[in-house]
Formats: structure tokens, sequence, C-alpha cells
């Protein structure tokens, strides 16, 4: 199938990405040339085919629900890497209270 | 002879027999470093501490011998990028676990090695630091994404090497560096504290100058890790048990691609394999599903777990905002988007994932006639610098031998067998067995390395 | 009115575990005394870190499932559920899709059954606290946005109804009911005001004898006590019934509550509906329980609030308001009960006993011993025995063969009422309560 440069700015709105006019033109040609190579899946027979999302074969894989301390970070070493922090808590611009879930 | 170009096994066994001293290997290895690392872009920081370290570490199994460690590996301390401008300067405050365990067992750290930004492509040029030169030949590509690690061994710029794979991203570059390359079984290592590329596929593994040192670098970090959930909690066997086996009577497959871009290479790796008859196994060619479905099933499930698992790079808490990705990444982050919205979904993400199911039911079927399946591991030689911008499906169509056995988690080794003498270039055959079955690649891998010209074509 | 409530509430409620649900960091968001300090890795949402399921917030999550008489998916897993908040580090949060670990219950209320839709199981967010300070040092204030990762992680239960309520009374009756079981299997603290419990209701009218739900529906969102959620409801009734009758649909919209005014506010319409990709989490290996396991987790639900109440009454023939009101919470059922039991033991009036305790003539604390209570009530129930009449008939005898003591009491000698109660606590043979006979007596005398 192939992608229009409107679609690619609906999808990188959903990606958080941000992309030019021009940029998304380029990536719709891009899109369009990968798809088309992935749609040979198409010709796969699937009707009875079961989704494999995981290959190992493993389930129930918990944790105890156990407090170590050793795992955690010290309020320093949480906020070793941000670029803005005030107090103990990192920072960002003001945000709307807008959330979707 | 400089002592950076020992193996892993000949520097530990020299080590013991005090024959030299871990003085004498770092200072030839500071020494190749210092000389060629400018040009071919290796290492993007190099430990200064590593001869202290290696120092304190000389009674560990490993010795304190140097280890190049591909850059999307956490390292407590040290700058760890994946080569991703978006992660510049990110010191991580937590190690992951298979440097924890290097480390552990006396392996030091020598420097993070270059790598395709974020793991995304198969040539280590689309880095946000620049591309690395092909040791072997520096007008071609040492391909990727662990490339700086393959190209650390050919450039003998480490004893042994750690990088990771989730489609070729371990066998490919040491295909085109001339280097063995060890892909363990998904799930054998844990993937915690490696940047996260396509989590249902990622494994981390060797990449080194024998098998065998594939084994002995393997044995330090593999096994079960409460902090992974995907990791198998049966405890690792010790890898290099399976070293110097006799193959004799096992039957191995040749996946015999009718594909007109790997028709030379298959021809030259048909004759090769005659080695394999002269140590007792059957060869036989097998036909397995087309590869150009599985590159399909790869990208999509790829795209789409890296679309999920880039989502936090948000510069928030760490590194630079969005806008840092470079193209690649962001090419890869839009079209897994694109693959789980609704409406697409079916079409792509989940139709990718039957499919998938049908290679896994493929090779059980394989594995059923035989121990182990071989293939080129690469369609061709090494590409010449500045191929990998041709397509925005470069690496996937490099890697088109291996996605089928990297979406369905299987183990795989790769071994040089063939030198071009005019370029220096390499060829390279990819064994690969059932899951959790490392000691049949090993075995059949082994065997092989040490009947191919391999030992006489390294150090050049 | 015309038209009819259709109502759903989507609750959520975060799990008491000791650590977090995909990491080990400790679960006390509350108790913190200082922001970002029980985070690692995994809930930060750092590079190559990798979740694990918190066992025990997944069997919780199953009793709560079988408390309120779900089915149980044998098979299940987690999602992704992908989009972007600065309180949400991965960009995804891990959640349930198509396969919740609990579906189609029911929880009773006196309004009628309100079915179950689904629970599932997943991991809360960071706190936003929004505010000004001077940030960069340029002696103004700064809008900005602080967050603490100490709650990002936190095991949190989603609890979603049929569209079944009918009244802002039955939402606020369910709410409340749902806590109570919640902090009965003690599996949750509900702190509504913290936000360890939090409602959104999804109301819509649709007119009376019509059957099929309305084309639209209003989510009310950030309401913090079952108060607010009736007040909301009941503003929002109004609200779309004018909208209505004026022959016009309400928006499909999100809208919030502010307690200060009463009333409820539009804060984003659906026009753009989010788009979550969701996918099975790669990190995570899905979960599959056998009947037993599930049966072994039943086995392990304490007596609920309903049955507690039911039993209370016919063991105990206690009225349904006191009953009720002692299977309050698990604590104080099991000390009332033990009372109970005592009592049944010596013949004592269970429902007399409980009146007293309740209406306080009975002084008593928790940790007091049983005997002790029981002691307690034994001495008033003696006193108490004698019924008015009897009492009379006993001094009206008295008075009558005393009459001089009368004389002088009328005279203005009143020391001799105390030898008149004598007189008739001795008519009446029994202990008596002083009181009560002085106060009969003098009644009579004057």
């Amino acid at each position: 199938m192939s992608v229009n440069n409107t679609q690619v700015k609906h999808i990188a709105q959903l990606a958080n990405i941000p992309v030019t006019e021009e940029e998304s033109i380029d990536l719709a040609d891009d899109f369009t040339e990968t798809l088309k190579i992935v749609d040979q899946l198409k010709k796969a027979e699937v009707k009875k085919t079961e989704i494999t999302h995981q290959v190992t074969g493993f389930k129930n894989v918990f944790r105890e629900d156990i407090v170590k301390e050793e795992q955690s970070f010290t309020q320093e070493e949480a906020l070793a890497n941000a670029k803005a922090t005030y107090k103990g808590y990192f920072v960002v611009p003001y945000i709307l209270q807008n959330k979707d879930n | 002879m400089k002592l950076n170009e020992l193996t892993l096994k000949e520097s530990i066994d020299a080590l013991d027999k005090k024959e030299i001293t871990l003085e004498e290997i770092y200072k030839d290895l500071d020494q190749a470093c210092q000389a060629k690392n400018e040009k071919l872009n290796i290492y993007l920081s190099i430990n200064s501490k590593a001869l202290i370290e290696a120092k304190k570490a000389s009674k560990k199994p490993l010795r304190g011998l140097p280890i190049a460690v591909k850059d999307n590996f956490c390292t407590k301390g040290i700058v760890t990028t994946a080569s991703s401008k978006v992660l510049d300067g990110f010191i991580p405050q937590y190690e992951s676990t298979v440097t924890e365990r290097l480390k552990a067992s006396g392996g030091v750290i020598y420097g993070k090695t270059n790598m395709d930004a974020w793991a995304h492509g198969s040539s280590t040029e689309t880095s946000d630091y620049g591309r690395t030169l092909n040791p072997r030949n520096s007008d071609h590509l040492p391909g990727g994404s662990s490339g700086g690690s393959a190209a650390a061994i050919a450039a003998d710029f480490a004893v042994a090497a750690i990088g990771s794979e989730t489609a070729g991203s371990i066998r490919q570059p040491a295909a085109w560096c001339g280097a063995v390359g060890f892909k363990p079984t998904y799930g054998r290592v844990s993937r915690f504290g490696v940047i996260a590329m396509a989590s249902s596929t990622d494994s981390p593994g060797p990449i080194a100058k024998t098998v065998e040192d594939a084994c002995i670098l393997l044995n330090a970090f593999a096994g079960p890790d409460e902090k992974d959930g995907t990791s198998n909690k049966e405890k690792a066997p010790d890898f290099t048990s399976f070293l110097d086996q006799s193959i004799k009577g096992m039957k191995i497959g040749v996946i015999y691609q009718d594909v007109k871009e790997i028709k030379e290479t298959n021809q030259k790796l048909l004759k090769e394999l005659e080695i394999l008859k002269e140590l007792g196994a059957t060869v036989e060619l097998v036909q397995a599903m087309d590869p150009h479905q599985a590159i399909g099933v790869y990208t999509v499930v790829q795209r789409a777990e890296v679309s999920s698992n880039l989502a936090r790079y948000d510069g928030i808490r760490y590194g630079g905002d969005r806008s840092n990705f470079g193209d690649e990444a962001k090419r890869r982050i839009m079209l897994g988007t694109f693959t789980l919205t609704k409406g697409y979904a079916d079409r792509y993400y989940n139709l990718a994932q039957k499919v998938r199911t049908l290679y896994l039911n493929d090779y059980k079927e394989l594995f059923k006639k035989y121990d182990v399946l071989v293939s080129p591991t690469s369609p061709s030689f090494a590409k010449e610098v500045g191929a990998s911008f041709s397509s925005p499906m470069f690496g996937e169509l490099e890697d088109m031998l291996l996605e089928a056995s990297s979406i369905t988690g299987l183990p795989g080794i790769n071994v040089p067998f063939y030198r071009d003498e005019k370029t220096n270039l390499y060829l390279g055959a990819n064994f690969i067995a059932p899951m959790w079955r490392e000691d049949l690649v090993i075995k059949v891998a082994d065997a092989f390395e040490k009947n191919t010209k391999w030992n006489s074509w390294r150090n050049k | 009115m015309p038209y009819k409530l259709v109502c759903g509430l989507e609750v959520h409620a975060e799990l008491k575990t000791k650590s977090k649900m995909f990491c080990s960091c400790k679960n006390d968001p509350f108790g913190a005394p200082k922001p970002n300090l029980y985070t690692c890795p995994v809930c930060l949402g750092m590079p190559g870190a990798l979740p694990v399921a918190n066992r025990k917030a997944i069997e919780w999550t199953i009793k709560l499932g079988l408390a309120l008489h779900c089915q149980i998916n044998l098979f299940s897993k987690f999602d992704r559920k992908n989009y972007f908040y600065a309180d949400l580090p991965k960009g995804y949060q891990i959640s349930q899709y198509d396969i919740p670990f609990c579906h189609d219950g029911y929880l009773d209320t006196s309004e009628g059954r309100v079915g179950i839709h689904r629970i599932h199981l997943e991991e809360d967010t960071a706190k936003l606290s929004h505010q000004e300070i001077d940030f960069d040092g340029d002696g103004e204030l700064d809008k900005v946005t602080l967050i603490d990762f100490n709650r990002s992680s936190v095991p949190l239960v989603e609890i979603v109804t049929e569209p079944d309520i009918i009244s802002a009374t039955q939402a606020k009756e369910y709410g409340q009911k749902l806590r109570q079981i919640m902090r009965y299997l003690d599996i949750a603290n509900c702190d509504m005001e913290k936000g360890g419990m939090r409602l959104e209701a999804n109301i819509s009218l649709r007119r009376e004898g019509k059957n099929e739900l309305p084309d639209y529906k209003v989510e009310c969102k950030n309401i913090n006590s079952f108060k607010f959620l009736e007040a909301a409801i009941n503003f929002e009734v109004d609200r779309q019934t004018t909208i209505l009758q004026n022959g016009e649909q309400p928006i499909q919209e999100t809208r919030g509550y502010n307690s200060t005014t009463g009333k409820t506010f539009s804060q984003r319409s659906k026009e753009d509906a989010a788009d979550y990709r969701y996918f099975p989490d790669p990190d995570l290996p899905p979960i599959e329980f056998t009947t037993e396991e599930i049966e072994t987790i039943r086995s392990e639900i304490p007596e609920l609030p309903a049955e507690k109440t039911t039993r209370f009454m016919s063991e105990y023939n206690l009225n349904e308001k006191s009953a009720k009101n002692l299977a309050i919470n698990m604590e104080q059922a099991l000390f009332f009960e033990k009372i109970l039991k005592e009592a049944k033991k010596e013949n004592l009036d269970p429902q007399k006993l409980i009146n007293n305790l309740l209406n306080g003539k009975i002084k008593f604390s928790f940790d007091e011993k049983i005997s002790v209570i029981i002691a307690k009530f034994k001495a008033i129930s003696s006193n108490e025995n004698i019924d008015e009449k009897e009492l009379q008939l006993a001094i009206d005898k008295v008075l009558n063969a005393e009459k001089d003591a009368v004389a002088k009491y009328k005279a203005g000698k009143t020391v001799v009422t105390g030898f008149l109660i004598g007189c008739v606590m001795k008519e009446l043979g029994k202990k008596a309560d002083v009181i009560q006979v002085k106060q009969q007596l003098i009644a009579t005398l004057s």
C-alpha cells in the first residue's frame, strides 16, 4: 500500500516526532517503499495460524512481593541525568491537565 | 607479533604461564588504538583506567583482559549513548547484567564501541557519531549494528567483544569484518540494561576471534537473571564443554535459497562445507521458507516494538528531547507506530506475528531431520562506504538470511569461511540449531572453524 | 422526569503490596519522606530497564474479581498502552487490553445489581504537581510542572462496571461497597483524598421507556469523594436534561468536577479519539493459572460484608441495621462477633447487647476484654429488667403500707426517701436501678 504525507503527519503526531512538511513527503515515499516489501506477507496462508508474540514459551514469570532497596536509586541518582530539577523533583514546563487515560 | 593480536584463550594461557604480563598486553593495545581509532572510529570512548582495573581482576576467569562493549549496554558511570545524540552525555547510574557479570568474571571494559544509532541498521554508518570503517579494508563498511565490536576484533582493538543482535547485528558484522559472532538463543542472556531495540528478539552475545573465545566470553555472562522476565531460568551450560567434539554422524542441512544475490556465495560455501563431510557429518541441501517473508515479519515486528521502546526518550529524566532522533530512528518509530494503529494493526502487526508462527513451524520440521542448519550469513562481501543510504530497507535486505532465525529466537554462530585475497574481505557461514541447543551449533561451528584457513587469515 | 440516568463507573485503586508492580521499589508513595526516593531504572523508564510482574498484585486482582463474582481468565497477559504524557516515563503504560484477569461479575446494591464488566491490573503513573516557582532565578515566577516518580509503577486495579447504575445514590452505594470489599480483602487502603482510589463516571440519559443505550456519553473525572460523585451525577442529570429538552444532544466529552462550585466543566471533547496502539508487552511472558490455583485464591477470601450481615442476622437474631453496622469493617466485625458468641453462650439477648454497645450505654474500648464487656452488660441488663408497671405496683404497695413515712415526706422530711426506696427494692425482690426507682417514687409522691 502507499502512504501519503497527510497520514505521515498524523503518525508523527501519535509518535510524538516533530516532522516538517518536506520531511513528511520524503517519509511517505520511504514508507511506501518499505510497505511494498512488507506486503509480501499477504501471500502467506495464515487463516488457521496462531499468533506468536514471544518465542520462549515461558509463562508465569513473577517477582515475589519483596522490597529490594539495593535495587533502588538514591534521590541524587534518580535525578543525576535530568536537565531540570527542583527540590528533588523533575521539572517540565507547565502542562495542561488534558491527559487522555 | 603484537600481544593484542592473541586470542582470549592464548592470552589467558600466556598470562598463566607468566610469559606475558597485562601491562604488555595493554601497552600494545593502547598503541594500536592510538594509531588507528581516529580513522576507523571503532571506540566512542576508551576507559582510561582499564589497566588499573585489569590488575585488580587478574585472578578472575577473564584475567583482567580488555573487552570491547557495544555502546547500547548501560555501564554505570560510563557514558552510554547507543550512538544516538538523544543520549549524548547520558551516564547510567546502573549496570547492565551482561557488563556486571563481565566485570565479576574479570573482564575489563576497554571501551564502548560505535554502532548504528539505536542498533537500527547493518552498516554502522547510521551512527550519530560518524561511521566506523572496516579494518580489513577501510573502503568498506563493517556491517552492523554491532559494527564497532566486530571491527574491534578485526583491528585487534580488544581480545574479545560484546555485541547484541536483533536480526543479524552480531553475525552480519562478524561476517563482514572477518570474526566469529555468536548470537545465543533469545533468552539465554539477560537483556537488562541493554538499550532495547526489538524486545522480542534482542539477544546479547560475543564477537571474538575464535569459536572457543566466544564460548569463554559467553560463559561469563549467560544464564538466568531475575531482572529479565524473558531470560531462561535454567542455568546455562559450560559452553566451552562443547568444543573439540566429534561431529561424526551429525546431520547438517544446508539451507539453499534460490536467490540471485547469493548464488556465488552459496557456491563458495557449498565447496567449503566439504570439510564437514570429511569430519563425518552428513551434509544435505534443504529447502526452507522464502526469506522474503521473514524480512516482512522482522520489519513489522521490529519497528512496532521500536516505536514503543523509544517512546521513553522524552528528555525529561535524561537525554535530549525527541527532535534529536536521527532520520533512521524517526523512520522506524513512525512506521512502527503506523503498523499498530487502528485499522492497520491486523494488516501488519498481527499478520506479521502469524507469519512468524509459520517460520517457527518450518524450523520445527527442519530440525526433525537435521541437527544443525547452515547458510551464508550475508548475501555477499562487505558493502562499500555509503551503501547504506541506498534504500530504507538496506539492513533488512543485507540480513535476509538471518531474519528467519532471529524472529524464531534460534542460536547461531558466524564463522568466516572465505577470504578474498584482493580485497581482504570475508564471507561467513551461519550455523543455527533449535532453541537452547547452543551445544549443537558450537560443536559444528568449532569443528568447521578449526578446519578452515581461518586461523591463518585472522591477523591479516 | 422524562429521562432516566444511564451510568457506569470506572474505579482505580492502588494495591497495597509492599513493592511496586514491576520493580522491587517500595510501594509507599504517600509515606515517602522525599520525592523521587522510591525509584529505580524500571519505574523511571531508564534505557534498558525491564519490568518483572509482582505475583501478589496479580493474585490480589484475581481475589478481588472472585469477591465480585467475576469469571477469571485462566490465560492472560500484559499489554502496552502507548501514549505520551510527562507522568508516564516509558511512553507507554503496562496495562491489560483484550484479556483482563477478571470479567463479568456483579455487586449488589439496595437499588439493584451492578454488573462488573471487567477488572484489570496496570501500573500507576508518576504524580504531577503544577506550581509557580522562580525556576530560572530571574525574580519572576515561572509556571512549571513538578514530577515525583514515587507513585510510578504502583500496582493499580481498574474496576469497570456495566452501565447499570440508575441513580446518584446507587453510584455512591456501589462505590462505598466496593471500597469496603477491598478493605475487607486487605488489598487496598482506598484513601480517596490522597488519590489511592479514584472515580470516573460515564453519564448519559435515555428517554423513559427506552432500553437501548444512548449514543453519547459524558465522562466525568477528578472526583475524589463519594459525596462529590453523587453531586456530579446529579449536576450532570440536570445539565443533560436541559440540553435534551431543548431538542439537542449533549456533546460526547470529558468533564471535570469542581467541588467548590458543585458543577462539572468541559475539559476536552472526544473528537480526536485516542489511538493507544495496544500490543502484548514482549518483556512480560503471559500468565496462565490452573483452576486449582484460582480455587486456592478463592479459599483465601474472608467472609465479606454482605454475607457477614446476613449471617449476623440469622445467627444472632440481629436486625439488619445493626448487623450492617457491625460489618462496616473487618476488625470491628471480628470484635463484635467475639462478644456476640459469648453472649449467646450465656443466653444474653444479642440485639439488646449490641444496642447498648452501639448507642453508648455501655462504654467500652476495642482493646477491652470480652468478659469485662459482658459483665458490664449483665450489670446493666439486670438493672434494666424492671418494667415500669411492675415498679409502679411495688411503689403503690409500699406507699400504702408506710403511711407514716409518706406523711413525713410530705411534711418536708425528704430523708425518708432512702427508707422508702429500700422498701420498694425489697418489694421488687431483685436488684433494680436506684435512680430509676427514685425517680418514679418521687413522681408518685408528688
